[in-house]
């Protein structure tokens, strides 16, 4: 709040440490982190990336005979208001420099899905020399199996995302803290992306 | 108060964001600037085209594809030959009858054997159920290009009735592998040619409600005609295949040059219009729904009137123990042999093509006489589309590249096998 | 008409050029010398066949040549639209260039970019030879050629 007393200074508090004393009120003594979680898993929106040939069963999964949209998920086409990825089928080696660039382009906290047997470790197409397996780019949390999976296998794929959530509170735990484990295996972003020239 | 955020490794600095593509969009010139329409885009699918624009006219438009390229041609080469069955489907998951039937064709031909008539009546049968399923899928991609979400909605719908036929029919929605070696894998059956005849009807109501609400809605209209004029030499030129040939004034289907199947004693026609423009290759795909719901009340007819013939031939079905044949008495489904296993297919080259969806496939398929091929080169119907991006696109605004790319129904992992 | 009148009617046409006229199933494929490519694609352009179905490049290791085909057919004119014919000539596996088809059919633009990043042969007055599907540092290993072997798992174990 700023003061003025007549000598030309404004006081303004400091922002980082009323945040900081927000959130341990909030989350710490009030519990609110089971408002969060529930809020964040509720409205998980998908970001408009289709993989490969998976993505038919994602757009029949949003089609009206089996709308995922009433789980609270629905596809956006802005990678900066999305917190999901749904990689579906293969991931080649182009796409995988695509992918990790809008990955990073998402705000956290942000959860990825892996959808088919080709996300899984390659599928039929395992010995290709043109393929990357998506869990080197991206952590991914939940995998799917099918080829391709069912259209219910999706929706039941986001329900078991958001009861991950819920249960071990991941969307509130980021809040809190700060902060969310990396996963090792992730390839860093130049050896995926060593192929543009330019 | 610092934060470890997961996905950075190390220090990213400004100027490493530079080198990525797509994130700039770069000037190259007064008002001339180069966009990347990447990845990442509800109108552009799994491929990226850079565009030069000035203004906001396209000067120069390049498609980048390979984002799906999985190297079926290679690994078929590895694999035995009926491996490929499966792996040739990926290419156009939904539309998988029909991208698989030249291969078995080729080798079919290669083994000097010819299937069984009822059989070629089931392949039929099951090509136009994926033809209609597949038009439907691009009418709803087109309405998420276009902006018209009840006609993203309505034809996902009503492709639903498609693929639960071919659910029940084979035993799985997309990917089928129903033709193989000899013949096919499963019978008809009971009731199945009823709830046919039920599909059709319905089919045929609602193809008069996507008329009143899409192809005669004034807006679309107005953003249709004559966008993307493909003038009749050009198109020849250019070797453009499928339903965008025969929308500028081409007659040309693979089912009535080259008849393959039984298309020579089916009666259908082939719908031809002259202008040329996407507003006419939509009307093109309405009107060929239409023709492939007459073939199939004609299939259904000829299967209710001769039951129970054979569907494999007899080189595979006279290697089968005992217990397939009762399978097969009782329940009308034939397991996989397993001659097939084993199979040489003697020395020599093959073609064949079919039609399918989106436009004439082509397989050569040249063995050498052992277990596996020894070069099987694909050229699907989008791999020999994709050449529209490069010269039909220069000349038109920017807000017209998803009117073209959508009404040309190109489809990447198809053209990227 | 049929394949063999078919046959009869493209040995005709390219007299001088033929070196090797082979009928497969649906198929007929003629061979010609690499220097005389283009007169006899320009031939075959005027006697109806306007259109490129597919550039086909098959690698025999065992006899030291690399085949080229380009497997023509025709829109406008019905009776040459029934089987495919197949243009080609074959160059030893170490060379590299190879005369473009380009200025004869526009529709072989974007399938000689693909026989490029596969097999590594280079298409002289090609306006755009780049790789088309394989990134650049893929597409050096030239991976559709027959010494680049793909390790795959056989129905049967030995």
């Amino acid at each position: 709040m700023s003061k003025g007393n007549g000598d030309g200074k404004v006081y303004v508090g400091n922002v980082d440490v009323a945040a900081k004393k927000a959130r341990k009120l909030l989350l710490g003594k009030l519990k609110l982190g089971k408002l969060v979680d529930w809020g964040t898993a509720f409205s998980l929106w998908p970001v408009h990336l289709t993989t490969s040939c998976c993505g038919c069963e994602f757009a029949a999964a949003w089609s009206p005979r089996y709308d995922n949209e009433q789980h609270g998920a629905l596809p956006w086409v802005g990678s900066r208001q999305t917190n999901m990825i749904l990689i579906e089928g293969t991931v080649t080696r182009k796409m995988a420099c695509a992918l990790r660039v809008v990955w990073e382009q998402m705000p956290q906290p942000k959860f990825a899905i892996a959808m088919g047997a080709c996300a899984l470790d390659g599928g039929i197409f395992y010995n290709s020399y043109n393929i990357v397996r998506p869990w080197e780019v991206v952590p991914v949390d939940i995998y799917i199996p099918g080829c391709p999976p069912r259209p219910e296998a999706v929706a039941r794929a986001i329900i078991e995302l958001q009861r991950k959530i819920r249960r071990e509170g991941l969307a509130s735990k980021f809040v809190e803290e700060g902060w969310r484990p990396d996963k090792e295996y992730v390839k860093p972003k130049e050896d995926l992306c060593a192929w543009w020239k330019g | 108060m610092s934060a470890r955020i997961s996905g950075v490794s190390g220090k990213v600095g400004f100027n490493d964001l530079k080198q990525l593509p797509g994130f700039w969009t770069r000037k190259l010139g007064k008002d001339l600037y180069e966009v990347f329409i990447g990845p990442q885009h509800p109108g552009s699918g799994h491929m990226r085209i850079i565009i030069r624009v000035d203004g906001d006219v396209i000067v120069e438009a390049d498609p980048d594809m390979g984002y799906v390229h999985r190297t079926m041609e290679k690994l078929g080469e590895g694999r035995e030959w009926i491996k490929g069955i499966p792996l040739y489907e990926r290419m156009a998951i939904h539309d998988a009858c029909n991208v698989t039937l030249p291969y078995v064709e080729a080798v079919e031909k290669l083994l000097g054997i010819e299937p069984p008539v009822r059989a070629k009546y089931l392949r039929v049968l099951l090509c136009e159920i994926n033809r209609i399923a597949a038009f439907l899928y691009g009418f709803g991609i087109f309405g998420v290009f276009v902006g018209h979400s009840t006609m993203y909605m309505w034809p996902f719908g009503d492709r639903e009735v498609w693929v639960e036929l071919a659910d029940w029919l084979t035993g799985a929605r997309l990917t089928h592998s129903y033709p193989i070696f000899g013949g096919v894998r499963r019978d008809v059956p009971e009731g199945f040619t009823d709830s046919l005849r039920k599909a059709i009807r319905y089919m045929r109501k609602r193809l008069e409600e996507y008329r009143k609400i899409y192809v005669d809605n004034p807006v679309i209209r107005a953003r249709l005609e004559d966008v993307g004029v493909i003038p009749r030499n050009l198109a020849i030129e250019l070797g453009i295949t499928g339903p965008n040939l025969r929308a500028s004034g081409v007659e040309y289907d693979v089912r009535y040059n080259a008849p393959y199947e039984v298309y020579d004693e089916l009666d259908f026609e082939i719908p031809v219009f002259q202008e040329g423009d996407s507003l006419a290759r939509v009307w093109q795909r309405v009107e060929e729904i239409k023709q492939s719901l007459h073939i199939l009340e004609q299939v259904a007819d000829w299967l209710d009137k001769h039951k129970g013939e054979q569907i494999m031939h007899d080189r595979f079905w006279k290697t089968a123990p005992p217990l397939y044949k009762k399978v097969f008495q009782e329940t009308g489904r034939v397991k996989l042999v397993p001659a097939f296993a084993i199979l040489k297919v003697p020395k020599g080259k093959a073609y064949a093509r079919a039609e399918t969806a989106r436009g004439e496939i082509s397989y050569y398929v040249e063995s050498n006489g052992a277990n596996k091929p020894y070069r099987v080169r694909i050229v699907s119907a989008s791999a020999r589309n994709a050449i529209v991006f490069k010269y039909i696109l220069p000349g038109h605004r920017v807000m017209d590249l998803p009117t073209i790319y959508g009404s040309i129904d190109y489809f990447p992992p198809e053209a990227d096998r | 008409m049929n394949i063999d009148e078919l046959a009869d009617m493209v040995r005709n046409l390219l007299a001088e050029y033929v070196v090797n006229v082979e009928i497969g199933k649906d198929l007929v494929h003629v061979e010609v010398k690499e220097e005389n490519i283009i007169e006899a694609a320009k031939r075959m352009k005027e006697a109806g066949f306007d259109h490129v179905k597919d550039v086909t490049a098959i690698d025999y290791p065992k006899e030291g040549v690399i085949k080229i085909f380009y497997h023509l057919s025709s829109y406008s004119k019905k009776d040459l639209s029934r089987y495919i014919v197949g243009l080609g000539y074959s160059i030893p596996r170490d060379k590299n260039s190879v005369p473009s088809l380009y200025g004869v059919w526009t529709s072989a633009d974007f399938q000689e970019r693909e026989v490029y990043e596969g097999f590594g042969i280079v298409f002289e007055g090609h306006p755009d030879l780049r790789p088309l599907l394989l990134a650049p540092t893929v597409a050096e290993l030239k991976p559709l050629r027959k010494d680049f072997i793909v390790k795959e798992e056989p129905i049967f174990k030995k």
